[in-house]
Parts: structure tokens; sequence; C-alpha cells
């Protein structure tokens, strides 16, 4: 191995694929076959965090950052002055193989510039997850890129190799797209999502029939969307999560702050903050629609378009919709007590259980770990002490910020700072 | 006052299911249950020494495990906590657990039984965290070789993910705290002891136990942890939350900070 070459490779197409942001490695169901390497059945493992708090759990790279694409928000867009650099298919096997063998990674996600056509890029990918497996007989987990445009025959034998694949939307709007875009067609996205939807679909009847069916993208496919880098508002891009949800049976949707990568008019200015917050409210909000049972018009319409930075959108809706409260948590529904702020699910199972055996108080609650912070003004339990005043919305929320502490909190506090 | 019996085992698991069974056998009222190496005799208490038996230990286990797969799982996991008095806690679990029909175990509003399962989840996270922070490093004799410091006794519960992971290479991890280790050598899993006459962290302290082509590996995972950091989105605070400094010195990727 040329290691000086190797690692130099390494720097330029790792740091070119970190602004993907799956890094999910659950969900898969290939269990170790023949005494061979690997096993990635169920729970995904992160197997370290960067500085920037983000999961490490796949070795992700790009193929190549060569690219014949102009995509203004994205850092190896032809017109930009970057290194570049390609790996050899055996490069990123043998780089995997001895990852995994030292329990660095759960698996290999493998993106590409586009070079020369969608299609040839396509078999590349390809290429090199059937040698992981086929020769290699590797079992761990494979995230393929799917590329734009790229033909049905293609995806469909990706999937035969890959657990997962994903097509990045990127633009949540068609209209950011022709504007941030020109080259690609919003069907160059959706064509390949909806091949694999078929594939998924169709193997999971054969499955029913047949049960030694092989497996196609056990762990489905995923799409990521940059939030901030066109004028979209929050129900714009909760609603395209959504239609991508159900269209195309998306097993997640990512959302990724635009991080500034180049000058160009169109797009934010380098140095502009990345909307973490925003972000966060976004994955809390999908978090609702997929956990929760919220439907996507209760959090986001027409008179709300976007979330409220300064409490989360659970509470949010509780604060718009008091009439629903206070809810007995001795006798509530599943569905009631998760619309409760202040309750996850897991406090909700806690306290289905709990309450057959007796009825639950404050304690109760707070030994479970229920934020009663937010949750005390929604609640009524075996106790004498509830809020009894007829508080509004303003009074509540202005109750909770000030017995609590965000971690965005300075981010959009009121007040200035004496020591800045 | 009642008479109460201190009863004294072996340490092992199967010796404290022994003092249960004992426990259950005689109508033991029972004040505490100890290793034989603590030997704190209480005031008011008789000692009994109990020998471990598998037989009995096995009735305990499947009459808990007939009961409920959840609670055996809890109890095994929360033994392996090695916290302080956890023998007599997880003895009045038992108890309440088998006094009742109902599924006592799920009743998260009794103390007892909410500190059990709370204490079963943190030994868990720490078995998940083990199999993600084992860092493996390839000696001289082909063999993928780790260090760790878990702070409970996790070994015996990550052994069948290992096996399944790496069934085609021999990999041996040694709990340095706890000394011993497990050894898998292509056919099965056994415990080792070793005489370690130094630990083997990372690439900082170079062996020449291990080949060149080791450290090579170790510099590129390095560069690409480096390298798959956005800068513009630091949270050192979220960072640490996820891998508590106490595993540092064991990740390679940490080294510099370790």
């Amino acid at each position: 191995m040329n290691f000086e070459r190797i690692r130099e490779k390494l720097n330029i197409l790792a740091d070119a694929a970190k602004y993907d942001v799956s890094c999910a490695s659950s969900g898969s169901t290939r269990k170790n076959s023949k005494n061979g390497l690997g096993n990635s059945t169920g729970m995904g493992i992160c197997h370290s965090y960067t500085e920037d708090g983000r999961c490490v759990s796949l070795l992700k790279i790009l193929l190549t950052n060569y690219c014949i694409y102009d995509c203004a928000y994205c850092v190896t867009r032809k017109s930009n002055d970057v290194k570049r650099a390609a790996f050899k298919i055996q490069e990123v096997v043998d780089l995997t193989i001895n990852f995994y063998r030292r329990n660095y990674i759960e698996g290999l996600f493998l993106s590409s510039g586009i070079f020369k056509n969608p299609d040839y890029t396509m078999e590349r990918l390809i290429a090199v997850a059937k040698k992981l497996r086929e020769e290699e007989n590797f079992n761990g987990y494979i995230h393929l890129k799917s590329i734009p445009g790229a033909s049905d025959e293609l995806m469909y034998q990706a999937g035969l190799y890959a657990d997962r694949l994903s097509v990045n939307i990127e633009v949540p709007t068609i209209s950011g797209l022709k504007l941030l875009a020109p080259d690609k067609k919003h069907e160059d996205f959706t064509k390949p999502m909806l091949k694999v939807k078929n594939e998924l679909l169709r193997y999971k009847n054969e499955r029913k029939i047949i049960k030694s069916t092989p497996k196609y993208a056990p762990a489905g496919q995923s799409t990521q969307m940059i939030v901030g880098a066109t004028n979209e508002t929050d129900k714009d891009v909760m609603y395209s999560a959504t239609f991508y949800y159900k269209k195309y049976h998306m097993k997640r949707v990512y959302y990724s702050g635009y991080v500034p990568v180049a000058k160009d008019d169109r797009l934010p200015s380098i140095g502009s903050q990345v909307p973490m917050l925003r972000e966060n409210r976004l994955y809390q909000t999908d978090w609702l629609l997929r956990f929760y049972g919220f439907a996507v018009n209760e959090i986001l319409n027409n008179d709300h378009p976007n979330l409220d930075m300064d409490v989360d959108p659970k509470l949010s809706w509780a604060l718009r919709n008091l009439q629903h409260f206070p809810v007995d948590i001795n006798k509530a529904d599943k569905h009631m007590l998760a619309r409760v702020p202040g309750l996850g699910m897991l406090s909700v199972g806690k306290i289905l259980k709990a309450r057959q055996f007796r009825k639950l108080n404050w304690e109760h609650l707070k030994k479970m770990g229920v934020a009663l912070n937010r949750a005390q003004y929604f609640l009524v339990c075996d106790s004498k002490s509830w809020e009894r005043r007829d508080l509004d919305a303003e009074r509540i929320k202005g109750m909770i910020l000030q017995n609590s502490k965000g971690k965005f909190r300075k981010q959009y506090s009121q007040q200035l700072a004496l020591f800045n | 006052m009642e008479k109460s019996t201190t009863l004294i085992y072996d340490g092992s698991f199967n010796g404290f299911l022994t003092a249960v069974f004992t426990a259950f056998e005689e109508r033991l009222n029972v004040a505490d249950i100890q290793t034989n190496n603590k030997g704190q005799s209480g005031l008011f208490s008789e000692n009994e020494t109990i020998f471990t038996n598998v037989e009995k230990a096995k009735r305990v286990w499947n009459g808990v495990r007939n009961k409920s797969h959840a609670a055996i799982s809890n109890i095994y996991f929360a033994y392996l906590s090695e916290m302080e008095g956890i023998e007599i806690l997880l003895f009045r679990y038992i108890q309440k657990l088998m006094g009742t029909k109902s599924n006592k175990h799920l009743d998260f509003s009794d103390d007892t039984m909410l500190r059990i399962s709370q204490l079963a989840r943190s030994v868990g996270r720490e078995k998940h965290r083990m199999e993600a922070f084992v860092r493996f490093q390839l000696t001289k004799d082909d063999i993928y070789f780790a260090n760790i410091e878990p702070d409970f006794n996790v070994l015996p519960l990550i052994s069948k993910h290992f096996r399944n992971r790496y069934a085609d290479q021999q990999w041996l991890i040694y709990d340095v705290k706890r000394k011993y280790g497990l050894f898998y050598n292509l056919k099965g899993v056994e415990l080792v002891s070793l005489n370690l006459n130094e630990i083997h962290f990372n690439k900082i302290h170079k062996s020449d136990a291990f080949l060149n082509e080791e450290y090579d590996y170790q510099t590129l995972w390095n560069d690409y942890f480096k390298s798959t950091n956005i800068k513009s989105r630091i949270n050192k605070k979220l960072h640490t939350q996820h891998v508590p400094k106490r595993y540092w010195k064991y990740l390679s990727e940490k080294k510099e900070t370790a």
C-alpha cells in the first residue's frame, strides 16, 4: 500500500463527503454467513463522535470529487478551485476491510462526484459494493448514493449489494433547485427513488411466497435537504419531507443546516452562521410526525409557516391548543399522553405500565424522568396540587422559559450580553 | 424481633442465585447478601455461608425467566453493575416479582423495580459503548488485541456481539480493571487471564508487539476522524457527552488529547 498517497486521497475525499449527514447503520438484517466478516443486524453503532458532536459510524468518502456539474451549494462543483482526487476500487475495499477489522466502523458510506456521466459513476460505486460482498465475504453495512439520473437497471443492481440507498434532494423546492442547480432536473432525483421503492415493494411481496428471496436494500432509502440556502419556509421543508416519506417510503429524511462553502450571490455569504437551531427544530418536528402521531398541518400551516425558535414544536402546538388540556395522567390514552409537552415516548410507555398498579402522582413522574417544568401546566394526577390558575398561553410560555435553561438560549435571547 | 441472617457467597452470579434459592427455601429473613471477601457482619444478624450450587442457581434463573424474560435480563445486567449493595436490592426485586401474579417488573412507580430497571439500563448503555469503543490493534502473532476499562463488568455481555461479527479473525479483548479477557480462537470464545507487563493504549505508546502497518492504519483513521469534522459546527460539549473523557486513552483518534 502506498501509504502517503492513500493518506492524501483519504483527506481530500473524506473532507468532501462530510456534508452528507446520514450516518445511520441501523435497520439492516444482514447476518454473518459462512464465518465471514461482519454482521449488521438491528441496532446501529456510533464508533466515535467528531468534535462537532456528529456520529461516526461509517467510513464516509467520495469515490472521486471530480464532477461535471456546477451546483452552487456543493463544495465539489466544477467551478470550485479545490484539490481533486479519485480512489481506485481496490483502495476503497482495503480501507473498508481494515477499518472494519479494527472495529473503527460499521461499514462504508460511498458517494461520488459525477464524472463522465451518471451511469458510468453508478457502475463504479456498485463495483466497490460487489467486490466487498462477493470477494471479501463482507456482511457489514453499505450505504450507496444513488446518482441522480442513473438508469433503472443499475439501481436494481445497487440494491442487491447495498443495505441502504439514498439520493439527496438537497433543495426542498423546485424553484430553488432551478436557481442553484440549473443542470439538474427534479426528475433526475425522483427517478432512482421511485425505482428503489418499487423494487422494495416487489421483494417484500416475493418474500411472502418464497422465504429465501435475496435481500434488496434491507435498510431502505433516505434523502437529505439543505435548509437555509434558499429562502424556503419551515412549512416548505416539512411538507416536502412528508411527501417523500409517503410517496417513496423513505426510512429517513435528513435536514442539513447550510454550511457556506462558496462565494455566490444566490447563497448566504461565507462566514454566516450555520442555522443549527432551526435544524434542531426541524428534526423535532420530524420525530413528532413519525413517532408521536402528529399530522404535519397541525404543526405547520398557512397561519404558522415557521417553527417557533424559543420553544420546541410540541410545546408550541400545545400552547396554541390549550383547549385539549389539562390531561389526566391516570386516564388519558397513549395518543393524548404523547401530545403532552415534556413527555417522551419512553415516559409514556412507563406511565402506561406503572398506572396499572396504582394511581400516579408528581413524585412518581419525577422519578421516571418526566420533564415536569414543562409538563406540570398540562397535567393533573393523583395529587391535590395542580395548576389551578387559568393561565393564558403567553404566561405559561413565560414561566417555562424562566424556569429552564435551553442549550440554544443565547442564540435568540433578547437581552444584551454584558461581556462579549 | 425475628432473627435475621446475612448470607455470604463466593462472588459469582451462580453463587448469588444459590443464596436467593437458600433464602426462599429456608424462608430466611435476609438482612444482607455479601461476598466472602467483605466479611462485614451485622450486629443483630447471623452469618450463613452459601456454597454455590449450579442446580439451585438454575432453578432460580428458570423460575424468574418463566415469569418474564425482561426481568431475568434486568437482574443479570444489574448484577454486573457491581454496585455496592446490589445483591440485597436484587433479592428484594426477586421477592416482589415472585410475590405477585402480575407483571411486577413493569411497575415503574415502585422504587425497587424502577431502580433495578434504571441500573440495567446503565449497564446496557456501557455494553453498547464497549461494542463501539473497542479498538483492535493487530499484533505480530496475527491477533486483533484490545484493552478496555469499563465502569461495569460488561465482558460477558459483549462476547456474542464480537463473535458474530469477527468470525474469521482471532481477537482478544482484555479488561484491565478486572484482569480477565475474552479470546476468540476461530472456533470458540474462552476466558483468559494474562500477565500484561504493559497496557497497550494506542499509538503514542508504540510497542514492538505490533506491526508497522498497524500504526499506518491508526494514522489513516486519525486523519479520517479529523477531516470528517465540520469546524463551523463545533460543539465540544456534545462531543464529550457522547465520548466521555474516561474512554479517551484507549481511542486512537483521541490520542493527542488524552
